[in-house]
């Protein structure tokens, strides 16, 4: 505890020495006006909140549809079909080989106009079509860690396939498939900051404007990357909590 | 005397002569005159100034960003335009060799600040905002705050307060003075910020957007590059501007080498000449990629 303290403090003290020695004028108290104001007792958001909720709106539509992707493209896998198994493979190999920038600006500059999508829908669509790619591999691994005695089982209870999936087999899965998973969510929160490219409203964005407008580059980098963290974090808590929940109650 | 004084004389006047010594090294080490404390600051400011760092190190660092036609890469990829020449004519009367730092433009003046190059060479234009921050020579280029629309989104837009409403988008450079201008004469206009010119016209060919916003001539050069899809709404320039190179403060030598090294170059008419090649009929036009 002590040596993590004293860690910290060493990190504190370095920052605070190379600001210093480049003659950084801090200058705190501007900031806190672009993250809330209060005028005559109406709260009013700052730019960097409007930004959070812009990115936690992203983040959840992603999250939605990277499951569902992700869900699909590993049932796909273990499927009995051999165009699936390959298409599958074919998309995560792709997307987990090329970095995320290229492909945000192959979706907005490329498929968008083709498709019709708008800004803030192409951002989600790249996110979660990046990181379905690493939901897929996360769920196969939770779909092949539960015993092949509970397929045998269904089958023998002349279960479908499908049916298989949805009584038997994912309920088992889930614990193996939640931690990833939330780490898979904490990247997702992380990874949307890539949409400040194509200028949605997200809390990098704002931060990137605020700074350019203002110059407080050390100030507002830390209470962008403060805010992130405080998503990140409750999020990690939240898929804890549930993990324990759901640890009493299984088989 | 007799022989027993001499011990005597000499520690008499021992004292005396500690004691004078003692007074001159205080004087001359200890409490200085005004005059030799203003030497000493004169001194530090000289040794510490940016003319004399790039001196010693025989380098002029600059820092740019790339905006055609200010500087920008040709088909080989060296860096050409009209601040790379400013830059490589103030090196070579400085005697030294030019070295340019491409740095992302929302961020070059907290890079100037940090240290990470001499001056900012690059169409940067004059604003009470910047000035806080850093000092800006004397003014050696004129521009302005510019539109390039859309012909599709933004037909017969051709006021100001028809593109003031919350469902016109426009788009500009993060950083730029022009995204400062339009948000001061188009509040309530929905303004998109991107890292580089070439991105915010696209938007704007594209149909996602009203207009770009630039200096001018870019969104001139644009319109010409792109002339069914964008037209000029206005005649004249939005805000009128001009471009000076940036130092940190507190050096007041550098200013005045510079702002003497501009002022020479504007009576010997070389500033004007490169004005007129890169800002006007675009004779480079065949080196710019793409």
């Amino acid at each position: 505890m002590l040596q993590f303290a004293l860690f910290l403090g060493l990190l504190g003290w370095l920052l605070v020495d190379g600001a210093r020695s480049m003659g950084y004028n801090w200058q705190w108290y501007r900031v806190p006006r672009y993250v809330v104001q209060v005028l005559d007792g109406e709260v009013f958001l700052g730019p960097l909140l409007k930004g959070l909720l812009v990115t936690l709106e992203i983040s959840a539509y992603a999250l939605v549809l990277t499951i569902v992707i992700g869900l699909v493209a590993a049932v796909l896998r273990l499927s009995a079909s051999v165009a699936g198994r390959w298409l599958v493979v074919a998309y995560i190999e792709a997307i987990r080989n090329t970095p995320l920038l290229v492909q945000l600006y192959l979706v907005y500059f490329v498929l968008a106009p083709v498709l019709g999508l708008e800004r803030f829908w192409a951002g989600v669509l790249c996110l979660a079509v990046f990181e379905g790619a690493f939901a897929a591999e996360i769920f196969r691994a939770g779909i092949q860690a539960v015993r092949l005695g509970q397929w045998e089982s269904a089958w023998a209870l002349g279960l479908t396939r499908a049916q298989a999936y949805r009584f038997i087999v994912l309920p088992q899965a889930l614990r193996v498939i939640l931690p990833p998973l939330a780490g898979l969510a904490v990247s997702l929160v992380k990874h949307s900051a890539i949409v400040s490219i194509i200028a949605i409203f997200d809390l990098t964005n704002e931060g990137r404007n605020v700074i350019s407008d203002t110059f407080l580059t050390f100030e507002i980098w830390l209470t962008v990357a403060a805010l992130y963290l405080c998503v990140t974090v409750t999020l990690s808590l939240g898929v804890g909590l549930l993990e324990k929940r759901l640890k009493g109650s299984a088989a | 005397m007799n022989e027993n004084d001499k011990p005597a004389l000499s520690r008499r006047f021992l004292a005396p002569a500690a004691g004078s010594a003692a007074a001159f090294g205080a004087l001359v080490f200890g409490a200085r005159s005004a005059s030799a404390q203003g030497a000493d600051a004169r001194a530090t400011l000289a040794g510490t100034s940016m003319i004399e760092e790039v001196k010693r190190r025989n380098t002029l660092r600059v820092g740019m960003s790339t905006f055609v036609p200010w500087a920008f890469r040709n088909k080989t990829g060296e860096l050409i335009g009209y601040e790379i020449d400013v830059a490589n004519r103030l090196a070579q009367d400085l005697g030294v060799r030019a070295e340019f730092i491409p740095t992302a433009w929302d961020g070059i003046v907290p890079a100037l600040l940090a240290g990470r190059f001499d001056a900012i060479i690059g169409g940067m234009s004059i604003t009470p905002a910047r000035n806080l921050s850093a000092n800006f020579t004397a003014a050696y280029s004129a521009t302005g705050v510019d539109m390039a629309a859309s012909k599709r989104l933004a037909d017969g837009m051709t006021t100001i307060e028809a593109y003031n409403r919350p469902n016109v988008t426009l788009t500009g450079r993060r950083g730029s003075s022009g995204i400062t201008a339009v948000q001061r004469l188009m509040p309530r206009a929905t303004i998109r910020q991107f890292d580089d010119d070439a991105q915010s016209i696209l938007e704007v060919v594209n149909g996602r957007a009203h207009a770009m916003v630039g200096s001018v001539p870019r969104p001139l050069f644009a319109s010409l590059d792109n002339p069914e899809a964008l037209f000029r709404p206005f005649a004249q320039p939005l805000v009128r501007q001009a471009d000076a190179m940036a130092v940190r403060k507190s050096d007041p030598d550098a200013l005045n080498f510079l702002d003497n090294w501009i002022m020479l170059r504007q009576l010997d008419g070389w500033l004007e000449e490169r004005q007129a090649y890169w800002f006007g009929a675009r004779e480079w036009r065949d080196q710019v990629p793409g």
